[in-house]
């Protein structure tokens, strides 16, 4: 059985973020999960599929975030309990029905989670999400600490079934991939099937209608704001007059920071944990007996501008302060040490600096970057690529994934990317607006998500440009997720459709198109430059399972290569391919037998046909 | 209780994520609070991967730079890199063997001496526990072990609120069945090789 469904309340469990957040939605007893898979995220869904498959939970993987915020809105308003969950830049691809869906409401409780990351561990901005609760006008709720996120959880089932609104949960990486103990709750059970009641006025979205629901959703709002000033997630620690005002992991910080200090006798804490409305009537209070405030919170002052508005409002004139210069910045993420010095400073009491380790003798380390992995076959693709467009003057959009590492050198291939999808729009503008010719690069999973509609875009717009679809069977950069294209007889589960990205792309009437098997290197130069030299919208798909997805499947046919006494240090398989495979040991390249996956890509550029394979031992 | 601040460092694929869950885990089991935070997001593409877990009464699940009281490294570069986490006060435990990064094969970049680097370390720290923790795993009989081989270099030291009895029993709970008995003895070579740094 999955941990995660244990049935003993009162049992304490060491558990990740994530996994505390999954065990939340089964302890509220949600019977129905959508998501499409995004860092830091990814491990909630990944635990609610695989209670899927032993529960009568229904989980699915959609194919991006507005889809899949769309299918729970459905079942959210069948009277379902439904939790759907994303990335924080999911939530731009969600936003639009996200924005009516506020004006509709719900009937069973919704909880869609936006994790968001500061300092951008995984992700191309570090925007904060807790402006879509202002701009939606739905509630927020930020947790602490991995237990508290595990507690959150079905109170938000519960404030969204007394709203009849969804609930915006938002984290932070660091409450995502912390680890903490969990004391587990008892499990209401899942209400698995609900009905949809048609009432057209409250749900058919015309002008007229929604006339009416913006003023529903502002006495929403109202509602929300008076629930937010008792709700037990906002809460004051200590009661001194010198104030601090957090959320989220500052909070930690800030109750850390004061300690070390020991000021706790001095100082008051106001958590902020249900942060939109934001709980005007306790931060006035709180603000009454203060002398002055400091606001904790990374990102945006998303906090500070209601506060300062609550106190100019409330003729409060105390000093607030949250972002400048010498004291937070809205940039990346914070740490103990940081706050607890920014604390000292603000309330101006003694604080006894760390001293860390002076690194300025150390010699530059090598840097350790992520790369493409061994034998991996988008290092294929892109090489094959380049080769096949020598002598071009190119353009590379390409996309959000493993592949996108092929941005760095030696390969270089990636020059422009803003988000999903991104890829295949960006080449309309860029072959319009440019005469170079534009290549770009997506996955097979963010093909699906949002590249084929800037596919269709291409074609009825007539531009000219080649499309590279990596095809590696899976969503490997998240952690291997299925998605449409994928054979879910991989994850021993049946009962799925299964699309073909080949069909797609005849059907949308690309008339040029090219399916290549790049470990094939010769085959594959010459066909890539025939689609290269054909005018308008050429595809290629390139097929090869990702390496570690093959290996976790036991489909790899491990047959390491070695190289022989033949080379004669030309180094093409270090400086052109840069597969760590490889070693240097003094001047001689060699390949670590262990990482060698055998797919043969050194063994065809060696110009002296050095790299072979290592004979198996027989016997 | 007071805190105690421990740093992992390792490379992708060595196992110090699971090292992490037998620390915390025998925590839950010794009664002692623990917090921990990892980012592993790139673990799998060649990427450093680091831990920072909180022992004791403290709510933070993150180190400051200079704030821990433990840095156990897996790879010896990587101990190098991270001894900015590091004050005069801090042990230190790495391993000997090095997984040299691919930027050192293209050329960007020269592998550090692995003397120089444990004088560095020595110099910056009260105390270096170093040892080649492979050839250890190997002796235990897996390669795979290292994690376990520092995780007892780790205990012995007694810096950490556990015991290695405590450890142990979690090691035989909470790690693969088919690995246990490499494990504990992965454990015991650590420790004793801590016993004589």
């Amino acid at each position: 059985m999955h941990k995660l469904l244990t049935e003993d309340p009162g049992q304490k469990m060491l558990l990740l973020g994530n996994e505390a957040i999954a065990r939340g939605a089964i302890e509220a007893g949600v019977a129905f999960a959508t998501t499409y898979p995004g860092t830091p995220s990814s491990e909630i869904s990944l635990n609610l599929f695989q209670m899927s498959q032993e529960s009568d939970l229904y989980f699915e993987y959609s194919t991006n975030e507005k889809v899949s915020l769309e299918v729970a809105a459905a079942a959210a308003n069948s009277g379902v309990r439904t939790m759907c969950m994303m990335k924080h830049v999911g939530l731009n691809v969600a936003a639009d029905p996200l924005m009516t869906l506020a004006y509709v409401g719900v009937t069973g409780g919704m909880v869609i989670l936006t994790a968001d990351d500061p300092f951008m561990f995984s992700s191309q901005n570090e925007q904060d999400n807790r402006y879509y609760g202002k701009l939606s006008g739905l509630p927020i709720l930020e947790p602490s600490s991995v237990e508290e996120a595990k507690n959150m959880i079905p109170y938000a089932f519960d404030l969204s079934e007394k709203l009849k609104e969804p609930v915006l949960f938002r984290t932070t990486t660091r409450i995502n991939h912390s680890t903490g103990i969990v004391t587990l709750g008892e499990m209401k059970p899942r209400v698995t099937k609900g009905d949809f009641v048609k009432n057209p006025m409250n749900y058919v979205t015309v002008p007229a209608v929604s006339r009416n629901l913006h003023v529903k959703l502002l006495e929403n709002i109202e509602k929300a704001l008076e629930i937010a000033d008792k709700s037990e997630y906002n809460f004051t620690k200590g009661t001194g007059k010198l104030g601090i005002i957090c959320n989220g992991v500052s909070y930690s910080y800030a109750v850390d920071g004061v300690k070390d200090l020991g000021i706790e006798d001095k100082v008051s804490i106001l958590r902020i944990g249900f942060s939109h409305p934001m709980p005007e009537n306790l931060i006035v209070n709180f603000l009454k007996g203060c002398e002055k405030v400091l606001i904790m919170e990374e990102g945006e002052p998303y906090m500070e501008e209601a506060v300062k508005a609550f106190a100019q409002e409330a003729g409060l004139t105390l000093p607030i302060k949250g972002k400048s210069e010498e004291l937070f910045s809205r940039l990346y993420e914070f740490d103990p040490a940081m706050v607890r010095e920014r604390i000292a400073k603000y309330f101006d009491v003694p604080c006894k600096p760390t001293v860390a380790a002076d690194t300025s003798d150390v010699p530059e380390i090598p840097q350790r970057p992520p790369n493409l992995c061994a034998g991996c076959s988008h290092r294929a693709t892109y090489y094959a690529v380049k080769k096949a467009a020598e002598g071009m003057e190119t353009i590379y959009p390409t996309d959000i994934g493993c592949y996108t590492l092929g941005f760095l050198p030696p390969l270089g291939m990636g020059d422009f990317l803003v988000c999903m999808g991104s890829s295949v729009s960006t080449s309309c503008g860029f072959s319009k607006a440019t005469d170079k010719k534009v290549i770009s690069f997506i996955g097979d999973s963010t093909f699906f998500h949002s590249g084929i509609t800037g596919l269709i875009n291409a074609v009825y717009n007539n531009h000219n440009f080649t499309l590279v679809i990596l095809d590696n069977g899976t969503t490997a950069m998240t952690g291997h997720q299925p998605n449409p294209g994928v054979d879910m007889s991989n994850f021993n589960l049946s009962g799925y459709g299964r699309v073909s990205i080949e069909e797609v792309v005849k059907g949308i009437g690309v008339e040029h198109l090219t399916i290549i098997k790049p470990y094939k290197l010769r085959k594959s130069i010459e066909a890539i430059k025939e689609a290269l030299n054909y005018k308008g919208v050429s595809v290629i798909i390139s097929q090869e399972m990702c390496t570690l997805y093959a290996r976790s499947l036991k489909q790899l046919k491990d047959r390491s290569y070695y190289v022989s006494d033949k080379c004669k240090n030309h180094r093409d398989c270090i400086n052109e391919i840069a597969c760590p495979a490889f070693n240097l040991e003094g001047e001689k390249v060699t390949i670590d037998p262990v990482a060698c996956v055998g797919c043969m890509v050194c063994a065809q550029i060696c110009p002296e046909n050095a790299i072979l394979p290592i004979k198996k031992k027989t016997g | 209780m007071d805190t105690t601040r421990l740093i992992i460092v390792a490379v992708g694929g060595q196992g110090n994520l699971l090292a992490s869950r037998v620390l915390g885990e025998a925590a839950l089991l010794a009664g002692v609070p623990v917090r921990m935070s990892e980012i592993h997001g790139m673990a799998q593409r060649g990427g450093v991967v680091e831990s920072a877990i909180v022992f004791g009464d403290a709510e933070s699940t993150i180190i400051s730079d200079g704030e821990a009281d433990v840095l156990v490294g897996f790879e010896p570069s990587e101990t190098l890199r991270a001894v900015n986490k590091c004050n005069s006060g801090t042990v230190a435990i790495t391993n000997l063997s090095p997984v040299p990064p691919f930027t050192v094969a293209i050329g960007k970049g020269v592998y550090p001496e692995l003397d120089k680097l444990r004088e560095l370390i020595r110099a910056k720290t009260s105390k270096l526990i170093a040892f080649d923790a492979v050839e250890l795993a190997k002796e235990a009989g897996n390669v795979l072990a290292v994690n376990m081989v520092l995780v007892g270099a780790l205990i012995q030291t007694g810096i950490l609120p556990l015991s290695a009895e405590n450890v142990k029993e979690t090691i035989r709970t909470k790690t693969k069945k088919a690995f246990t008995d490499v494990n504990l003895k992965a454990f015991d070579l650590g420790f004793s090789a801590a016993e004589k740094a």
